[in-house]
């Protein structure tokens, strides 16, 4: 009964099974689309048209150096109008290869959307200050400003990656960073140490993700439901407690001691880097502490593989004995806890007391930035990056007097927002499992 | 020598709610030994495996392993006592690579937790060095094909020293090559010291290598079988009372060719031609079978015929008029009928009743409906006769149709699609998850409708089943046509073209009928379906079951 006992031509089997082998390579290629060629060349001929042909005829003045540098670099100086015609045209070769490779059926490789991106925030820099009133800003500053702006979006990027790296879906980052935020500046106020309240704000951004993981994991209510209602749940409660208690007794309950900037000695005088990484505050060094954590956890550790394995594919896990809802209950928990140190950072460091809706919607970005940064940490924390770019220069933008209308500047995070999530980078792949309750059986 | 066990289960009983899955199962598994498993789809097979391997706890009963009882809470337990399992749907995580997933659970750590891969690499390379495997460590589990996803299957549980190895329905998804393969490592795995519980209704398969079988029918062990015993000795014990494996079919009187299929390419949204060029016909009176291993493009071949794909290329001739860019309703109404391969996907409606599935396709004709009404009564009437003439067994037409077993299901999509008048009549995989006795009274009503006068084709991985039913056999390798060859055809050189090989090729050389297959991708009107079948059939018969 057997072919390979009976079939009389034993030299055709071998080339049989090795085609049959590649069956299914073919199947899970990646598709080729249209998207990112037809983008990046509609934002190549913006920037040609705005930022070069239209651009203005300043020179513009980056600041490389601050006073606190131990050495000082002089400022780059960018003829606006010329520097936007070469960065365009550089623009439009690029969108030009992404057009030629798809014209052959290749995908952009990733150097290239990533390049754009560059040349076109440096070109669109470079219009912005050219033409403003004061055509100077300080590089050193833009970029420290976007960092700090940044670290609530990372720890919240980062609550999401470890939530649906285990298949539950957070949106209640939002609340978790509020909540945080608010508890945060109770518990500083009140003891008059800002490393309780430190400790109290990832206690609180625990506690929301424990309601998030005991009605999605538990009582398998839709999760997406449950963070939207935790989002309305913790605002209303703060905005309650802040407008009752705090506002009634300011100093007791709203005044809280902040945290210090520590100020790494000599490293701290590098020019750019050096106020980026050695002169933060307490809670600006464990964010990078935790992004490099989380990385080297998910992908490094027996923890992370199974963590992985439970938001890719929970029966498997289970059937190799991994309990798959303890493991989501227990990754959502650290997630909201890194999420309500995030929060800390606007009452601890960002502002000196709580205010209504403090987060601001930063939550809905952070959600943002882990899925432009492809549910890594570290694509997360550049995402977040990114936005915290946006978010500053829009600030600055507006004090150096630019002839952009300010709203259309105060929109700049959102549209970056959305520009990345629609798909600069392409079509992101979440985990398989993500916010699909496991039932077993 | 490694440990090896005795795996007894003594009177396990699993209740699902009031469903009895498992009634007081007794089955011991000498050590060393192949044990069978055989029963019907749904017998309860998998459920007393999933008891065995800790995925459940038994309502009564108990397991021993070397006469001592044991208990497992989960299959972590399962799996120190040395059973590991393969699973009927894979347990593998498809991103993750092949040393990953063998590590899963069972991780070689350095210090601080961090993943020692290189051992997980080393124990891979050892498993498949000693059986031949040829698994690559590092190479993406989505990127392989099944065969080789079920030998990492079995290597994860060799790498836990499984002494017990389960495998549940393993040649469901394997070409003919593949599953002579497997039936290899199994009698590999044996000699070398592990038990196998081989879960199977393949009966071909299970005399092939079993020691001992053991047959389950509707929960309870109705004896035990000799591997030497006749397959129709072994079928009429899972089923219950005698069945004819063989079919009862005249030849075909084949007629005008009705409907044609030229130049059928299908685009996916992939950009990959999932169907690539592919053309044939079938005459009124005729079944076509299409044979392949899943995933070749059947589905998306069935699927454009019905207008369900969007990128479509080619021609599509019913009776002169051309049915692509038309809708699937106008399809339907041209008199297409058409069984969908997942019935309880796209046939049916699980929570809607059994009578209004049956109409799903006319609900708005009459005599079901008058302008924007519906008759109820008519729509139960017509239930009535369909469950009547299909022998639909459920105690009335307005129960959800979910609540039917597979084969019932089927009868009701089966009676849904042919109880109008066809000019093509189209079957995915007709009797997938079927019991045997509803898969003969299923298979007549299909030579039926053939003697009628209608084309049928029929898409199907199941190669017994396209022997059974076929007039002519159509292959199918990666979108492409490998050829047509008639009824008759030997099992190997069907499995080799299943695998892409063209039919010349495939063909033992010393037939000289040889010459007479058609090309690969060949013109298929110009064979008749009449010229080679009888000598083929003569130089490769008595092969199948």
């Amino acid at each position: 009964m057997s072919a390979t006992a009976t079939s009389p031509l034993p030299g055709k089997r071998g080339p049989g099974t090795a085609q049959a082998t590649d069956q299914s390579v073919a199947v899970s290629a990646k598709p080729v689309t249209w998207k990112t060629p037809v983008m990046l060349a509609l934002l190549a001929l913006v920037a040609f048209v705005f930022f070069g042909l239209m651009g203005p005829n300043q020179t513009a003045e980056f600041g490389i150096s601050t006073g606190g540098d131990f050495f000082q670099l002089p400022a780059v100086e960018v003829p606006a109008f010329l520097g936007g015609i070469v960065l365009s045209v550089i623009l439009l070769g690029l969108a030009a290869y992404a057009v030629f490779l798809k014209t052959k059926g290749q995908a952009a490789p990733a150097w290239l959307p990533i390049t754009f991106t560059v040349l076109f925030v440096t070109a669109f820099l470079i219009w912005v200050v050219g033409g403003a009133r004061t055509p100077s800003i300080s590089l050193a500053g833009l970029i420290a400003g976007s960092v700090t702006l940044a670290v609530p979006l990372v720890f919240g990027s980062l609550s999401g990656v470890l939530c649906e790296r285990v298949g539950v879906v957070n949106i209640a980052i939002e609340g978790q960073l509020l909540g945080g935020a608010f508890t945060a500046a109770m518990v500083a106020t009140m003891t008059r140490n800002p490393f309780l309240g430190l400790l109290a704000a990832a206690v609180a951004g625990a506690v929301v993700s424990m309601v998030l993981a005991v009605f999605s994991i538990k009582y398998l209510v839709n999760q997406i439901i449950v963070g939207v209602v935790l989002n309305v749940l913790v605002s209303g409660l703060t905005g309650f407690l802040f407008s009752t208690v705090m506002q009634a007794n300011k100093a007791q309950f709203n005044s809280p001691v902040g945290l210090d900037n520590i100020e790494i000695p000599v490293l701290s005088g590098i020019p750019i880097i050096g106020p980026i990484l050695f002169k933060q505050t307490l809670v600006g060094y464990l964010m990078y502490v935790a992004v490099i954590v989380v990385w080297l956890g998910l992908f490094k550790t027996k923890w992370g593989l199974r963590v992985r394995a439970v938001g890719e594919h929970p029966q498997a896990a289970d059937t190799l004995g991994i309990n798959v809802n303890a493991t989501r209950f227990w990754n959502v928990t650290i997630g909201g806890a890194i999420a309500g140190i995030g929060g800390s950072f606007f009452t601890l460091v960002a502002i000196d007391s709580f205010t209504k809706e403090i987060s601001g919607g930063r939550g809905f970005i952070a959600l943002a930035a882990l899925i432009f940064g492809r549910w890594n940490p570290i694509g997360a924390f550049f995402a977040a990056l990114l936005f915290g770019f946006a978010d500053n220069l829009q600030s600055i933008v507006t004090i150096i007097g630019t002839p952009v209308p300010s709203q259309f500047m105060a929109m700049l995070p959102y549209l970056v927002t959305v520009l990345a999530v629609a798909g600069l980078v392409g079509r992101s792949r979440p985990p398989a499992a993500s916010g699909i309750p496991y039932v077993k059986g | 020598m490694v440990r090896v066990l005795k795996l007894e289960l003594r009177g396990i009983t699993k209740r699902f709610g009031s469903l009895l899955a498992n009634d007081h199962i007794d089955v011991v598994v000498e050590p060393g030994q192949i044990h069978c498993l055989l029963g019907e789809n749904g017998a309860g097979k998998s459920t007393l495996m999933n008891v065995l391997y800790g995925l459940y706890e038994p309502t009564e009963g108990e397991i021993l392993i070397d006469d001592k009882p044991v208990s497992f809470r989960g299959p972590g337990d399962a799996m120190a006592a040395g059973i590991g399992m393969v699973h009927q749907h894979f347990m593998l995580v498809p991103v993750f690579t092949v040393a990953e997933n063998v590590a899963l659970g069972a991780e070689s750590t350095k210090t601080g937790g961090f993943l020692n891969l290189d051992d997980t690499r080393r124990k891979i390379k050892e498993i498949s060095d000693r059986y031949g495997f040829d698994v690559d460590p590092d190479a993406l589990v989505e990127d392989l094909p099944v065969g080789v996803q079920q030998r990492v299957e079995i290597i994860k549980a060799l790498v836990r020293d499984a002494r017990v190895l389960i495998l549940d329905e393993p040649t469901a998804v394997l070409t003919p090559q593949d599953t002579d393969e497997l039936l290899d490592i199994m009698r590999q795995l044996k000699s070398s010291g592990t038990s196998i519980v081989f879960i199977s209704h393949k009966l071909r398969e299970v005399k092939a290598v079993s020691d001992t079988i053991t047959v389950i029918r509707r929960g309870k062990v109705v004896g035990s079988a000799d591997p030497a015993a006749s397959t129709a000795e072994l079928a009429s014990m899972m089923v219950g009372r005698a069945v004819s494996l063989t079919l009862d079919k005249a030849p075909a009187k084949p007629r005008e060719r009705t409907f044609q299929v030229k130049d059928l390419t299908v685009i996916a949204p992939s950009g990959q031609h999932v169907v690539d060029g592919i053309s044939f016909d079938i005459a009124r009176g005729e079944i076509l079978a299409l044979a392949g291993v899943q995933g070749n493009g059947q589905t998306e071949l069935t699927e454009a015929i019905l207008g369900l794909q969007e990128r479509v290329h080619g021609s599509i001739m019913l009776d002169g008029e051309e049915l692509l860019g038309r809708s699937v309703k106008d399809v339907l109404n041209s008199g297409v009928g058409f069984v969908p391969e997942d019935r309880s996907v796209d046939g049916l409606i699980g929570t809607f009743s059994i009578a209004e599935n049956l109409i799903l396709d006319r609900y708005d004709q009459p005599p079901f409906a008058k302008g924007i009404s519906m008759s109820p009564a008519k729509v139960l009437e017509n239930a009535k006769t369909r469950i009547g003439e299909f022998d639909v067994r459920t105690q009335s037409g307005s129960l959800a149709a979910g609540t039917l077993s597979g084969g019932n299901q089927q009868k009701v999509v089966m009676a849904r699609e042919l109880s109008r008048p066809l000019r093509l009549f189209i079957a995915s995989q007709p009797t997938r998850g079927v019991d045997v006795g509803s898969i003969e009274f299923l298979h007549k009503r299909i030579v039926a409708e053939r003697d009628h006068g209608t084309p049928v084709l029929i898409v199907s991985t199941e190669l017994d089943e396209v022997m059974e039913l076929a007039d002519r056999i159509a292959v199918v390798y990666k979108g492409k046509l490998v050829g047509i060859v008639p009824a008759g055809t030997g099992r190997d050189v069907l499995g080799l073209m299943m695998a892409g090989i063209s039919p010349e090729d495939a063909a033992p050389t010393d037939t000289s009928h040889a010459d007479k297959l058609p090309a690969e991708n060949g013109h298929p009107g110009t064979d008749t379906p009449e010229t080679p079948r009888t000598s083929t059939a003569s130089a490769e018969g008595g092969d199948h079951v």
